[in-house]
């Protein structure tokens, strides 16, 4: 055969990706327009878990908060909006020079602590931001923000159409793997890597750890962020709900689930998790029990995700 | 063999995503089914059903389909359900909805796609003001109404001295803004505590503050789980008989049964406001108490009775136009009458669709099996129309 | 300034940290020793909770429903330490914190399929529900200070455990070096179940203490949980000192800010913010506290130094 080899998981990273580009043709053959809202939802949702992967992945740096940027980058949609400002680029730069800015003020902080207080920490900032948005009344409150109207871009970019803002989204999604893909395989990417495996090691190399570290942390709460406007547009509503310490951990779950340190298995993760949640709950008022077993069973004995399935490795052979 | 699991997964998913359409009448219902305040939820699909089997499960002619969502007690979440009644079920009408922060965040999906949003409970001011929209009408009553007919009692009962406890929440801020605007005397103290899921349930500090302000009344509402948990701290802190308590929508039938179940002796006697009690005497009134009671064993709430009333609303709609839900001037039209037997008695619409009705003073008492419920005094409010509704353009 | 008001608030502020300690004590305890981060240890508070709900009214006495559900909630400590927790030993944090998860999930379809979706009611005995005057004017609800008596008992009762006992002593030594005292032939396996049941009675007891209060309701556990990490990692890791210290801390700083921080607000702000900003910000005032404590001091108050 001169066809190149095909594993199983190059077959179903582009199967993926094929139905994912034809969704709106999906929807015209089945009449079924939810769909596009459930694949506009998984799409964003992607974005966050690659930034997330990022960094707990690759960096094996726990953020127990990267809700609170997913937040950040929706209220610097909701907030522009609130006051009739509907310029979409101006939004898109809010999201991501606070996101930014909040993870380097956060991370200076967080970067220096271990184990589990690095998790608490990161936790700690997001409910911060949490009660922030809570206590901040003009903005709703714990009621939360309705997004009247969409981010305004060119003419040509009508965000008000679902079909429109897919594609937006989608072509946003593509972009971020190839930027995640470069960031990796760059030099930068090897110092995270190494710093993974041992830190101190990179550190006798001559390598300054905390300060890689932190601006991994950083383009990964940028991303973030970026995804955050997206779901803001998306939903067209936010509330520091959205930010919670549970949602944080859900995202924590897709990247497992998926394949932490695997490029597409955040997608993938993804993927799974809300066509489950979508089926399970359409089935039994119960099915978060059915959920949390499987979480348990995923952890236990599928640690590498489904992309250590596909490809066969056990996620062991290549940590250590 | 990983291959065959991938490609059968991916015929499940995309043969499991239904997009069916059948000519029926297709009834959406958010509620919450999950959380302690299922209770409330499980409570207005009961009413739903009674109303449904009343009517024989057809209106116009038609078959009715009736779909519940749960919202979770979350904005976002009920959000997420209505589009899904929306754009996968398509459904004609949209009802339900406990809680005003989750229809605000749900209305513009349900109003933007054309359907008619019809609020079995949450009555939050801007629908009723500035956000008015000819699809949405109301079975229940706008926030501020009831509060305001307990601030009418509270000066009849010469209170001078108000101490309020409210959840953080817009219908919460509707409470207090609602008793602000006709309790003549002063307002010594006032917390809006933490709501949500995870409400704040422990009153210790509030309640110690309370009580060192002086007032000479207490004004809350603490709607589903909370109250009984408030009503309980109340008593332990020796405030019964103290400072007197009033409430609105904390007392209802569901918590007064674990109230009785408790032993909470204090609540009895206590006085709150409501546009209904359970026996209001009218026909309809009695059937539908009577046949919840068979079928559940208990009281219903308001809730119940304003989710039996949303079902009655719609059908009137549908019956005006022989079953052709594409007429929907002709369903708005036949619905802006109230031309139905509600559990009230007769009511109208104002131009925001909000009802034009009476406010009762209620008491708890036991009644001749010695369950508690609550039991209608005396009129307060006679035609009582919601303040909001010169804002609205309609 | 009215004095009776901080009395009060300032024992409120006690009884919140008591209970604290209580579930904060389990998790230093399993962290410690098992190095195992157990987000589902507020799933054992719910569980103690409803479990004694049922008891009481089975036994139709709180005292006797309180005294079932201790052992009852060991049991499923022990249960749940066997099917899941066993397996967590060799992994990393995040696979606890993963795992644990689902656990909370589980626990909370669970106790709806079991009890269905309302909460629990417990009711006390009447001499449990009236008050106290401790002075003329310092009235405190009989209950709250039988909260207070119960967990510093139980609190002394601990320290006398860990310092006293030869359960106590494996238990400092498996905190310090795991591998030595296998080693030296204590089965580290059932240490460990122990380890977990108590902490389980503790949660549980927890959760027992406050459902008379607020009632016993699925996922009571979810919010309360983090409180308790929070105290933990400002007491340091494996500390029960460090973990009475900061939950009596943590407690005092939550009560006193929802009593006082919207009169404080309310000299620079509109009446209307401060009523509305002040509950937020003095829920973020222990993160607050966190942050600057790990700052300077990144192992907590009492934590183990140069881990």
């Amino acid at each position: 055969m001169s066809l190149p080899t095909l594993t199983l998981r190059g077959f179903v990273t582009a199967l993926m990706l094929v139905i994912l580009a034809l969704v709106p043709r999906l929807v015209d053959l089945t009449g079924n327009a939810f769909l596009i809202d459930l694949a506009t939802r998984c799409v964003i949702l992607a974005i966050a878990a690659v930034s997330l992967n990022l960094i707990l992945g690759y960096g094996r740096m726990i953020s127990f908060g990267h809700a609170a940027y997913l937040g950040i980058g929706a209220y610097a949609v909701g907030i522009p909006v609130y006051y009739e400002i509907y310029n979409g680029y101006l939004h898109i730069l809010l999201a991501m020079v606070i996101s930014a800015a909040f993870a380097l003020a956060t991370g200076l902080v967080c970067l220096r602590t271990r184990g589990v207080n690095f998790i608490m920490i990161t936790m700690a900032f997001a409910q911060m931001v949490f009660f922030t948005f809570v206590s901040m009344e003009e903005y709703g409150g714990d009621d939360g923000l309705v997004i009247e109207v969409r981010s305004e871009f060119s003419r040509f970019i009508n965000l008000e159409d679902a079909t429109v803002l897919y594609y937006v989204c989608f072509a946003s999604l593509l972009v971020v793997l190839y930027l995640v893909k470069r960031i990796i395989n760059s030099r930068f990417g090897m110092v995270i890597r190494g710093t993974r495996g041992n830190e101190l090691r990179m550190q006798s190399l001559g390598f300054d750890t905390f300060r890689y570290k932190l601006i991994c942390y950083v383009i990964s709460g940028t991303i973030c962020g970026f995804a955050g406007a997206l779901l803001g547009n998306f939903t067209n509503f936010i509330s520091p709900e959205m930010m919670d310490w549970t949602r944080s951990g859900e995202l924590i779950f897709m990247v497992v689930l998926g394949g932490a340190g695997s490029l597409f298995g955040p997608v993938l993760g993804v993927s799974v998790f809300l066509l489950l949640e979508e089926f399970l709950s359409g089935l039994w008022l119960y099915w978060q029990l059915v959920f949390g077993i499987f979480l348990i069973l995923v952890v236990l004995f599928a640690n590498g995700g489904i992309d250590s399935w596909l490809s066969g490795r056990s996620k062991r052979s290549h940590d250590s | 063999m990983k291959l065959r699991i991938v490609l059968l997964s991916v015929v499940a998913t995309l043969t499991a995503l239904p997009a069916a359409a059948a000519d029926t009448v297709k009834i959406g219902f958010v509620t919450t089914l999950t959380t302690p305040a299922g209770a409330i939820g499980r409570d207005m699909v009961e009413a739903a059903n009674i109303a449904l089997d009343h009517i024989g499960h057809k209106m116009g002619g038609k078959d009715v389909e009736f779909i519940v969502e749960d919202d979770g007690f979350k904005p976002e979440i009920g959000k997420q359900k209505t589009d899904k009644l929306v754009k996968q079920d398509d459904v004609d009408f949209i009802t339900g909805f406990i809680w005003s922060h989750v229809l605000l965040a749900s209305k513009k999906s349900a109003l933007d796609g054309g359907k008619f949003l019809i609020s079995a409970n949450a009555g939050p001011s801007p629908l009723a003001g500035k956000a008015c929209h000819k699809n949405f009408f109301s079975s229940s009553w706008q926030n501020d109404q009831n509060p305001m007919a307990t601030g009418e009692v509270l000066n009849s009962k010469g209170v001078k001295k108000l101490y309020i406890m409210s959840p953080n929440y817009a219908a919460g801020k509707n409470m207090v803004s609602g008793v602000e605007r006709t309790f003549k005397g002063e307002v010594v103290g006032k917390d809006m505590t933490k709501w949500g899921k995870d409400m704040q349930l422990d009153f210790s500090a509030e309640l110690a503050k309370a009580k060192a302000s002086g007032a000479d009344a207490i004004f809350v509402f603490y709607p589903g789980p909370a109250g009984p948990a408030f009503i309980k701290q109340y008593e332990q802190a020796g405030l019964r008989g103290k400072i007197p308590l009033y409430t609105v929508f904390t007392v209802d039938a569901l918590s007064l049964t674990r109230l009785q179940k408790a032993g909470l002796g204090g609540v009895l006697g206590s006085w709150n406001t409501m546009f209904w009690a359970p026996d209001l005497d009218n026909a309809t009134n009695k059937r539908f108490v009577a046949d919840f009671k068979a079928k559940t064993g208990r009281y219903p709430t308001h809730y119940a009775a304003q989710a039996y009333d949303a079902i009655m609303l719609i059908k009137s709609g549908v019956d005006a136009v022989d079953g052709n839900t594409d007429d929907q001037d002709g369903i708005r039209t036949a619905m802006s009458k109230a031309d139905f037997p509600s559990v009230r008695g007769k009511y109208r619409y104002g131009p925001n669709h909000f009802p034009i009705q009476n406010f009762y003073l209620r008491t708890v008492k036991a009644d001749a099996n010695g369950d508690w419920f609550v039991s209608y005094v005396s009129t307060v409010l006679t035609d009582h129309q919601d303040t909001y509704h010169d804002q609205c353009h309609l | 300034m009215n004095w009776t008001l901080l009395a009060v608030q300032l024992l409120n502020g006690l009884q919140l940290g008591i209970l604290l300690f209580l579930l904060a004590s389990g998790l230093t305890l399993i962290f410690g020793i098992m190095d195992v981060v157990n987000l589902a240890h507020g799933s054992l508070y719910m569980a103690g909770a409803f479990l004694c709900a049922t008891f009481t009214q089975w036994f139709d006495s709180f005292l006797l429903g309180l005294l079932a559900a201790l052992p009852a909630v060991a049991i499923i400590g022990l249960l749940v330490e066997l099917i899941v927790i066993r397996r967590l030993y060799q992994r990393d944090h995040l696979d606890h914190v993963l795992a644990t998860f689902g656990l909370i999930l589980a626990f909370d379809a669970l106790t709806q399929m079991i009890w269905g979706p309302d909460g629990q009611v417990i009711p006390l005995p009447a001499w449990l529900d009236g008050q106290v005057m401790l002075t003329a004017d310092i009235v405190l609800p009989t209950y709250r200070l039988a909260i207070i008596t119960t967990g510093l008992l139980v609190g002394i009762g601990l320290f006398v455990l860990v310092t006293r006992t030869r359960l106590g002593m494996r238990i400092r030594a498996g905190a310090t070096n795991r591998t030595m005292i296998s080693a030296l032939g204590i089965n580290i396996g059932m240490l460990f179940s122990i380890v977990f049941g108590i902490g389980a009675v503790l949660a549980g007891l927890a959760g027992m203490m406050i459902a008379p209060i607020t009632e016993a309701s699925i996922g009571m556990g979810n919010q309360i949980i983090i409180v308790a990490f929070v105290v933990i990692v400002i007491g340091g890791i494996g500390s029960i000192k460090g973990a009475f210290i900061a939950a009596i801390l943590v407690g005092l700083i939550d009560t006193m800010g929802r009593s006082y921080l919207d009169v404080l607000f309310k000299l620079f702000m509109s009446a209307q913010n401060a009523e509305t900003s002040a509950p937020a910000i003095s829920a973020m005032l222990i993160y607050i506290l966190m942050a600057v404590i790990l700052a300077v001091r990144p192992t907590g108050l009492f934590g183990p130094r140069g881990h």
